[in-house]
């Protein structure tokens, strides 16, 4: 399928492969949306046509090559239209974090100097005229949905419908020309775990070429459907739906709100699909709750055959051998439980998916193998253009992230951090010419910040951030996320932190997954109101130390890891929340913050009190802060001998 | 857009008996085109009694009630309904077993013209209203932002969201004047700043007339326009919400009188 493909060498920006799609697909869709509660597409066509009014009226109001251009709200299609519309005008799309709050955003917008802001609504628009005042080369706000927006004076501020008609359609080609391979496509800012985010400058080549590597890889397709639903500030969003789609010819859907993502999926049934492993974990935790619900038949039938699934699913997937009865009753399987499973969640007709961005539980990811969905690993980051590592169809692995992609170099340091070299390795990070030094050597080597190890048949296995891997003080290993996601694979464990560098034993604070627990809670007569309460009801508590015993207890069989079993644990009393700064934008831990903010309760954890009474300041949806207070009880976890006779997970 | 200012409806000299009790003792207000009208009271003061009077549930036995330039006495619900009068009740009253979507629907009831035959096997008229109707839903499933429980079965919603196709409900009927009874009774404080929005933006956007009963002071205060207050059957006083708040008799209805 690889002819198929556009040469990048000619059509070497997204707006001449827009160009080239509306000429050859013309009828055939490039974008849909939810909308009215029905699905509407715009062809190939359209989307050129509404890229080419909408770039007209951004010259018309004044935008110029090299200007910023932020684009500010959910999956819209009209927003993606404005990022085609900079990019064929020479102006650079910066995409920003929807939800990040005025504060977070103003950073972003001003650090970027963006010229242009165009925003989904009224929400957005208000944050942004909060900042004006830091704001100093910021222009002229463009915004999709007018509701709300009447009363609104300010001159600066103009209706996408009215921008569309201020510029005639002419010039576009002539714009479009103008652009080149080597030039500055988009900067994405990474959320940062540590300090200030930083502006990733991805140039045509970059994207366009990675797009290819994968493109090529999974052999996709013009018919491939795509649910375009994660943040599109985000690389894996930009790379995965709008730059492969403008490669290969494929449509991407916007979802009605992020609400109806779950009903939008199933209504779609894309064929490739890319989410962080909570995706997943959500999923199976749903699966597992109905099925609880369900009635006795319907569980045993469920469970004989996810035993089926088990033990032939992924032999099946992979194309090994596999005994005739099996063979059978996974037929069978299909019929009655696989496939309607698999339509439930929107899975039925899914070529590729991916799962990436942390560790995903081996149990979740043989779950979703096991029903013969090729859900599969990859390791990226946004500045590499997304792909470093790829698993193949064949050779997927639950424990590693696979091999590296095509055109993609790999090392490791003494230190074990992770370095790549690719055709995708961002030009710079914007304005810090420091971190960029820092970040990329003189050939071409990017440090990712990762420790890792490449086993014998070159695949990946992240351990950890570089920096997080520490030692307890009698020197062995402590690898906090491994720890982390190995107590997270619980599905009654929302997230966890973990300490121990240069401490005698390894301590945690946990949080509960409200679904789980409180459906567990329920089905107990459990009563409880609140996340707080819940989190602090002694049968809960009971419940998270049987599984931080058994937790160590699989820590004991693997000889690096049996010093790090979890003596003493906290439930916390709240949610650890990107809004208070406890997790990044994409939900990853900010360890070092919360060390600092959470200090007197770690205390507390190596002090040997009982309890710890806690008050923590949180910030509301609409920005107003608070603090949210609660007395804590520290329980010790049973500790395992090393060697003990269970398997490691 | 109605031009505010005109009168839409006009309540005169209501008097409701039940028996000997006296619910509703010589009332008389006005609600203008486009405002936000708020009717407070302590319990027992006669503000469902009046909404009820209004869209025709209960028929007061003194006064008139003039809608849109008609005065009527005796009226029912439904023919209140279709000149234009919807409401939301205190105690939602909503079709538990049917989805959200059906609900709203039935907003549209009054609406269809087509044969019990015609909509039972979704042919001719029945079939094109049904289009017709369902995209007009549609919109205000938009407009409430409530299209992830579309197809959920209402007794399974939590109460806020309840409210909120209950709103959704009133609104497919596109009312001109929207009557509601507590709308934010019975919610935390999200689920109020959530209706709260809601309200506004169907009186700023949609431009409809909205008469609310609610015993929330601030939310009261915040979005009416004008406000009626009524206390054992009696109107206390009338005014916007500043001048309805330095009413001394208002004080001491609300709070007793006071000492110092």
């Amino acid at each position: 399928m690889a002819g198929a493909l556009p040469d990048v060498a000619q059509h070497d920006t997204f707006p001449k492969l827009l160009r080239y799609n509306a000429e050859r697909r013309a009828s055939l869709a490039a974008v849909r949306e939810k909308d009215l509660g029905i699905w509407q597409t715009w062809t190939w066509a359209d989307f050129r046509d509404a890229v080419r009014k909408l770039a007209g009226g951004m010259k018309a109001l004044g935008l110029e090559r090299g200007e910023k251009v932020a684009i500010v709200g959910d999956n819209r299609p009209r927003l993606y239209f404005a990022m085609s519309a900079a990019q064929s005008l020479g102006a650079i799309p910066v995409p920003v974090y929807q939800d990040a709050v005025a504060d977070e955003m103003r950073f972003v917008l001003d650090h970027a100097e963006v010229a242009f802001i165009v925003a989904e609504d009224q929400e957005q628009v208000d944050k942004v005229l909060s900042q004006k005042e830091h704001l100093p080369a910021l222009r002229t706000i463009i915004y999709d949905d007018p509701r709300g927006m009447r009363d609104y004076s300010e001159p600066f501020l103009h209706a996408y419908d009215d921008v569309v008609g201020m510029g005639g359609e002419g010039g576009w080609d002539e714009e479009v020309d103008l652009g080149k391979g080597g030039d500055t496509a988009i900067i994405l800012y990474t959320s940062g775990t540590t300090g200030t985010p930083k502006g990733v400058v991805l140039s045509y080549d970059n994207l366009l070429l990675c797009a290819k590597i994968g493109a090529d890889f999974e052999r996709l397709r013009e018919d491939e459907v795509v649910l375009a639903y994660l943040p599109m500030a985000w690389v894996g969003d930009n790379v995965l739906s709008y730059c492969q789609a403008h490669l290969v010819g494929f449509s991407f859907a916007c979802p009605e709100s992020p609400e109806t993502v779950p009903h939008d999926l199933r209504e779609l049934g894309p064929t490739y699909f890319f989410a962080p492993p909570r995706v997943f974990e959500n999923l199976l935790t749903q699966v597992t709750i109905r099925m609880e619900d369900a009635a006795p038949l319907k569980q045993r039938l469920f469970r004989f055959f996810m035993n089926v699934a088990e033990r032939a699913g992924a032999d099946i997937l992979e194309g090994r051998k596999v005994g005739i009865l099996d063979r059978l009753l996974y037929r069978i399987g299909e019929v009655f439980v696989y496939g309607p499973l698999k339509n439930v969640l929107g899975l039925s007709r899914l070529r590729v998916g991916y799962t990436a961005g942390e560790a995903i539980g081996p149990e979740i990811f043989r779950f979703f193998r096991s029903l013969g969905i090729n859900l599969k690993q990859l390791y990226g980051q946004t500045e590499a253009s997304v792909f470093v590592t790829i698993q193949a169809n064949d050779g997927v692995r639950a424990d590693s992230v696979g091999p590296p992609a095509p055109g993609v170099e790999l090392r490791i340091t003494d230190e074990g951090e992770v370095l790549y070299r690719s055709p995708g390795v961002f030009q710079e990070y914007y304005k810090n010419s420091e971190a960029t030094a820092e970040t990329k050597t003189s050939d071409g080597w990017v440090h990712t910040g990762d420790a890792g190890v490449i086993d014998d048949d070159g695949h990946l296995r992240i351990i950890d951030r570089a920096k997080d891997v520490g030692r307890l003080a009698d020197g062995t290993l402590f690898a906090p996320k491994y720890l982390e996601n190995k107590l997270k694979f619980y599905p009654n464990i929302r997230e966890a932190v973990t300490f121990g560098h240069e401490r005698d034993f390894v301590t945690a604070m946990i949080n509960i997954d409200m679904e789980a627990v409180g459906n567990l809670a329920e089905r107990r007569n459990i009563p409880y109101s609140s996340y707080q309460e819940l989190a602090a009801r002694p049968e809960v508590l009971d419940i998270v130390e049987g599984h931080v015993s058994e937790f160590n207890e699989s820590l004991a069989a693997d000889p690096q890891f049996a010093g790090s079993q979890i003596r003493r644990f906290i439930v916390l009393h709240k949610m650890l929340d990107a809004d208070d700064g406890e997790l990044t934008r994409t939900q990853k831990v900010r360890r070092r913050f919360i060390s600092e903010r959470y200090a007197p309760a770690i205390d507390a954890l190596y002090g040997g009190e009982g309890n710890i009474v806690l008050e923590t300041p949180v910030t509301f949806e609409d920005g107003r802060s608070g603090t949210i207070a609660g007395d804590l009880a520290i329980r010790d976890a049973r500790v395992s001998e090393a060697g003990g006779e269970r398997a490691a997970a | 857009m109605s031009r505010p200012g005109d009168i839409l409806l006009s309540v005169k000299d209501i008097s409701l008996r039940f028996g000997g009790v006296r619910a509703l003792t010589d009332v008389s207000f006005d609600i203008r085109e486009g405002e936000i009208f708020a009717i407070i009271g302590p319990n027992g003061a006669g503000k469902s009694s009046m909404l009820n009077c209004i869209n025709g549930f209960y028929h007061p036995q003194e006064g008139t009630i003039t809608f849109k330039g008609t005065q009527r006495r005796q009226m029912r619900p439904h023919e209140a309904a279709a000149q234009g009068i919807s409401r939301t009740f205190q105690n939602i009253a909503l079709f538990k077993g049917m989805t959200t979507l059906e609900n709203v629907m039935t907003g549209r009831m009054l609406k269809m013209r087509a044969s019990l035959a015609e909509q039972a096997f979704y042919i001719g008229r029945g079939r094109q209203e049904e289009i017709a109707h369902r995209e007009k839903v549609e919109e205000v499933i938009d407009f409430l932002e409530i299209q992830a429980i579309r197809k959920t079965p209402v007794g399974r919603l939590p109460y806020g969201l309840q409210k909120r196709v209950e709103l959704a409900r009133a609104l497919a009927a596109e009312p001109e004047l929207l009557l509601l009874d507590e709308p934010m009774a019975g919610m935390n404080v999200e689920e109020k700043e959530d209706m709260c929005r809601f309200v506004l933006s169907t009186n700023h956007e949609l431009g409809t007339t909205i008469a609310l009963i609610e015993h929330d002071m601030g939310v009261v205060m915040d979005l009416s326009d004008r406000v009626v207050v009524l206390d054992y059957g009696k109107k206390l006083a009338e005014g916007t919400p500043d001048e309805v708040r330095g009413n001394q008799d208002v004080i001491d209805a609300y709070l007793g009188v006071s000492h110092d």
